[in-house]
């Protein structure tokens, strides 16, 4: 008799987190493998979810805190999939254990190292709006809830000097000597949950990303709005530091688009999402004015023709038909004039707005290309994976025991992952199955 | 347990500098000096973190040394760190009820960051008050139930087949009741299947013979869901065949897989009235009898009875792609034939399906965009030739398009009989009709009621690869328990004092998980094993005939007496 069955789960986004703890809880073991320093994903970065407004980590905290406590589950954070040989019911995996250097048994999340550190460097769960330290916890609800010293930021890696951290830490918990560490595991089946990536909507020129200040992305709106985000959760401009009154968004910012770069198909959630971002736009300050530019508005979930009603009826979100040609600043205000056709009256027109934001296409995770070439799933042109029968074995690759669920497998929204992500786990159990049932 | 000898309360506190997160403002050897005097308490300390191995370890000690029979942890949040503390506590011989929890961290040490003496007072007096719930706490157990494992799967299609032959192959005994004679669901209705524009017919007999070969899964079909009692694990099934005889069997999980038809959209756009205004379904079924007669212009209609201003507001998702597909397809057989669709939003969302868009506008499929307020009128002719007049929004055109054939895109609505089953198995339906999962976000295909699952478009209207996705998902679900065999529930349950209930029925009515009902006295019973102790009935009692357990009155008047300072009687 082996012992435990186990899988491997890549990727700890909510698509992740919810195979895992599908297999956890049905009694198998999960290796969870999260290349950050803390599962979480995109969701954790959401201020709130559509149509039900949901605090998105106040529903997303108490799962991440699952997986950490769960006896079934083994959380490899900062860590990547190296290799894998061996098939179905048997796969041999090699995963980098990237050093935190702080002791993940030691450390109690306490704090006081990054208070104490000098260093200062832009905060990648605040999309770089706000710091952190160059010891940090990406965010309050980090799961595990232990330090991570970066390296690239930190003044004794960098310089040989400070170890203040080390000084301050009553848990001893820093050890700048830590190696990064490889480990096999031994698995019956593999799930992938990379997740996505957002476009880079500098590719858009005339759309003026990062070439004028007031032009940000949605998920860089997110934070803003967000109560422990860097503002506090006021939506203060980054220009002036004031508050817009009139705010537009751009829908398919590098989606649906035919341009080189970009991208053919429709991301799914970005009319949802910004019809949601409207409306907390309008709760903070009631007398913003929203605009939202579309193509075609994509409302074909539960519930979600109907938010869209109540965003535009109750709310007064206005949506404009017409995807903008250009974006130009007023060089003294640095608000922005956005440049449109109106396509249902046919006419040019000109808006002008004191905030643009962009919603850019939601693309493959950069890691698919890695992980095709280590696992042997194959890519679809876009660079999702590909299922093995996209009607009948969706969450099936082309190589048996390894399989594919939410963003990885193609565009859909939190309750589309979360399903399928129990999809995968229960085809992964099937395999546990199978490999039990030969050997009796 | 409430036989058990009742034992005077010895308290330990354990109170957390969390480094310096609660001691750097909390002075935290005051709380713990203060702690010490308190009634029932035998024995106080401080960790520098109480939650490190070093101080679970402490808390053993002290119940072994100490004797302690009850035990309080001052420190962070319950939500994060009361499973370990409890563990803890189990470990060392103590109920895990018998643990409380103050929360001097997120209450005082943040909330006062900048008032330290203010803060350390806030300690005290959560200390207090979690002594005074500790002297009155008593040991719970989580009764266990043991696991049919066995699933009833309601609904013979491609979901529900799906669903039972994953969970075969994971191990379980299926039932698959179907009310139709055969199995097949709305998939056995249609030509081809997008993305793949594989034959409808052609995957769907693979799945059904699966079904039907496989020996753990049972197949009856012209039967229907009569009667369900029981709980998790335990379900008794009562099923009647067409000829009204019945069966019983157990289940331990049910998954509600019962599809949805299409809306007949009789009255509108001249359907029932003119022969050639037919719906796609019915478009569907001519292509695939190969009985369609070579049109010379077709016009179909999207949206019609779906995304109304009331009614039927939503959107049924599959229409867009299931008219662009019959499109092409009508396109391949006649290339020269016009066909045009009328519609509103195209929903051609994720991967694949923008890609079809664009393929149709290559083939020559005529997009026209119609707005609610000025919706398409079809007009018949003399001879009954039939005219579309529509306003196109881009164009601002008046069209007036010829037709011989048009087609109505018409949603995926809730069967008839959904409501009698949502009664039999007590889950919800939505405003939508359609059956109301317990979380729309994270628990996208589980009910409120633990052991029953939704999957495919009775849950909303989607598509086949969707519908696929979450019946692997429900598969999953519903193994879980299953694999199990033996599940601990709910320690913290209603009690319901019966010489106090007027059995009015309110709490019957409220409770979120069918776990109480009127017995034979006419007084609430509560199911343990299915109540999760959430309070609803308590709290809304009339009587207040109903307690919780751990948050008795007395328990939570204790707390809040001390609070204001006072001591219960």
């Amino acid at each position: 008799m082996r012992e435990k069955s186990s899988v491997l789960v890549i990727g700890g986004g909510i698509a992740g987190i919810q195979a895992s703890l599908d297999l956890a809880d049905r009694g198998l073991e999960v290796y969870l493998v999260e290349k950050t320093p803390s599962i979480g994903g995109r969701m954790a970065q959401l201020d709130k979810t559509f149509p039900t407004m949901d605090c998105s980590i106040c529903i997303l905290a108490p799962k991440m805190i699952e997986c950490f406590r769960h006896p079934n589950i083994k959380l490899l954070t900062y860590s990547e999939v190296e290799e894998v040989s061996g098939s179905a019911g048997n796969f041999t995996v090699k995963v980098l254990r990237n050093p935190r250097f702080v002791d993940e048994s030691k450390c109690t999340g306490c704090g006081t190292c990054m208070q104490k550190c000098p260093i200062k460097v832009p905060n990648e769960f605040e999309m770089g709006l706000g710091m952190r330290r160059a010891i940090y916890l990406p965010f309050p609800q980090a799961v595990p809830r232990v330090a991570t010293i970066d390296k690239d930021n930190c003044l004794y890696f960098q310089k040989g000097v400070c170890k203040i951290c080390e000084k301050f830490c009553q848990a001893n918990a820093v050890d700048f000597d830590k190696k990064p560490e490889e480990l096999t595991i031994n698995v019956s089946a593999i799930i992938i949950a990379t997740g996505f990536n957002l476009f880079n909507p500098s590719i858009i020129g005339e759309y003026g990303y990062k070439q004028y200040k007031n032009v940000i992305t949605s998920l860089e709106l997110e934070r803003l709005v967000n109560a422990s985000g860097p503002t506090g959760g006021k939506l203060l401009r980054p220009s002036d530091g004031k508050e817009p009154n009139e705010i537009a968004f751009i829908q398919c910012v590098g989606s649906r688009s035919q341009r080189k770069k970009c991208f053919p198909y429709c991301s799914s959630v970005c009319c949802m999402y910004a019809t949601k971002e409207s409306i907390i736009l309008k709760e903070h300050k009631p007398e913003v004015e929203v605009y939202i530019f579309y193509i075609e508005l994509r409302v074909f979930g539960k519930g979600f023709q109907e938010f869209v009603t109540r965003a535009r009826e109750e709310w007064d979100v206005e949506y404009i038909r017409g995807r903008p040609d250009e974006i130009i600043e007023d060089p003294k205000t640095r608000d922005l004039i956005v440049r449109y056709e109106d396509t249902l009256d046919r006419k040019v027109k000109e808006l002008k707005v004191g905030l643009v934001v962009l919603c850019p296409a939601l693309i493959p995770n950069d890691s698919n290309t890695k992980l095709e070439k280590i696992l042997g799933a194959e890519l679809d042109e876009h660079g999702f994976f590909k299922s093995k029968d996209p009607l009948f074995a969706p969450v099936d690759t082309n190589v048996p025991g390894i399989f594919i669920c939410g963003y990885s497998q193609g565009p859909k929204d939190i309750p589309e992952s979360v399903a399928q992500s129990s999809g995968a786990a229960a085809r992964a159990a099937e395999v546990i199955a199978l490999v039990a049932s030969e050997e009796n | 347990m409430e036989s058990m000898e009742e034992e005077t309360p010895r308290i330990g506190v354990f109170v957390c500098h969390c480094g310096i997160n609660i001691g750097g403002v909390v002075n935290v050897p005051e709380v713990v000096e203060y702690a010490k005097k308190l009634p029932c308490v035998v024995y106080a300390e401080e960790n520098l973190y109480t939650c490190s191995s070093e101080g679970i370890s402490k808390i053993k000690e002290g119940i072994a040394k100490y004797n302690l029979n009850r035990v309080i942890v001052a420190s962070c949040t319950p939500r994060t760190h009361e499973p370990l503390f409890r563990g803890a506590c189990e470990e060392a011989g103590v109920n895990k009820y018998l643990f409380e929890m103050a929360n001097i961290r997120d209450q005082c040490s943040w909330a006062h960051m900048h008032e330290p003496e203010g803060a350390t007072e806030k300690a005290k007096d959560l200390v207090r008050m979690a002594v005074a719930k500790s002297r009155l706490l008593k040991p719970l157990e989580e009764p266990e139930i043991d696991v049919t494992p066995s699933a009833l799967v309601i609904g013979g299609g491609i979901s529900g087949m799906t669903a039972a032959l994953c969970l075969s192959n994971q191990g379980f005994k299926v039932h698959i009741v179907e009310k139709e004679p055969e199995l097949g669901g709305m998939l056995g209705h249609l030509y081809k299947l997008y993305p793949t524009m594989q034959d409808a017919s052609e995957s769907l007999n693979h799945v059904v013979n699966s079904v039907k070969s496989n020996k753990s899964i049972e197949v009856l079909t012209s039967t229907v869901v009569k009667q369900v009692k029981g709980f998790i694990g335990n379900f008794e099934v009562t099923v009647q065949k067409a000829n009204d005889e019945t069966a019983n069997f157990e289940a331990g999980t049910i998954i509600v897989a019962t599809g949805a038809p299409i809306f007949e959209p009789v009255g509108m756009y001249g359907y029932g009235e003119y022969d050639n205004v037919i719906t796609q379904l019915r478009l569907e079924q001519l292509l695939k009898d190969g009985q369609l007669k070579k049109p010379e212009s077709v016009v179909m209609i999207q949206c019609v009875g779906a995304r109304e201003k009331e009614g039927r507001t939503y959107c049924s998702r599959i229409c867009c792609m299931t008219a662009i597909k019959n499109a092409l397809l009508i396109k391949d057989l006649h290339p020269d034939t016009d066909v045009y669709i009328l519609f509103r939003e195209l929903q051609t969302y994720g991967k694949h399906y923008e890609e079809h868009y664009r393929t149709a506008q290559d083939k020559g499929v005529k997009f026209v965009k119609y707005l609610q307020e000025k919706s398409p009128r079809v007009v018949s002719g003399k001879n009954g030739e039939l005219t579309v007049n529509v306003y196109h929004a881009l164009l601002n055109e008046e069209l007036k398009i010829g037709s011989d054939l048009v087609v109505l895109s018409t949603p995926l609505i809730q069967h008839e009989d959904a409501r009698e089953l949502s009664q039999i198995l007590k889950v919800p339906l939505g405003p939508d009709g359609f059956f109301f999962e317990v979380h729309v976000k994270l628990r996208p295909i589980d009910f409120a009621t633990d052991g029953i699952y939704v999957c495919g478009t009775a849950h909303s209207p989607k598509d086949t690869p969707e519908s696929v996705s979450q019946a692997f998902g429900v598969a999953s679900r519903a193994a879980i328990p299953m694999a199990l065999k033996r599940l601990r529930t709910e320690a913290i349950t209603a009690v319901v004092h019966e010489n106090l209930c007027s059995g009015c029925g309110t709490c019957v009515k409220l409770c979120p998980y069918g776990a109480i009902e009127k017995d034979e006295k006419g007084v609430a019973r509560v199911t343990e094993v299915v109540c999760k102790g959430c309070g609803v009935c308590a709290a809304t009692c009339p009587e207040r005939a109903i307690e919780m357990r751990h948050f008795t009155s007395e328990q939570v008047m204790a707390q809040a007496l001390a609070a204001l300072g006072r001591t219960s009687a």
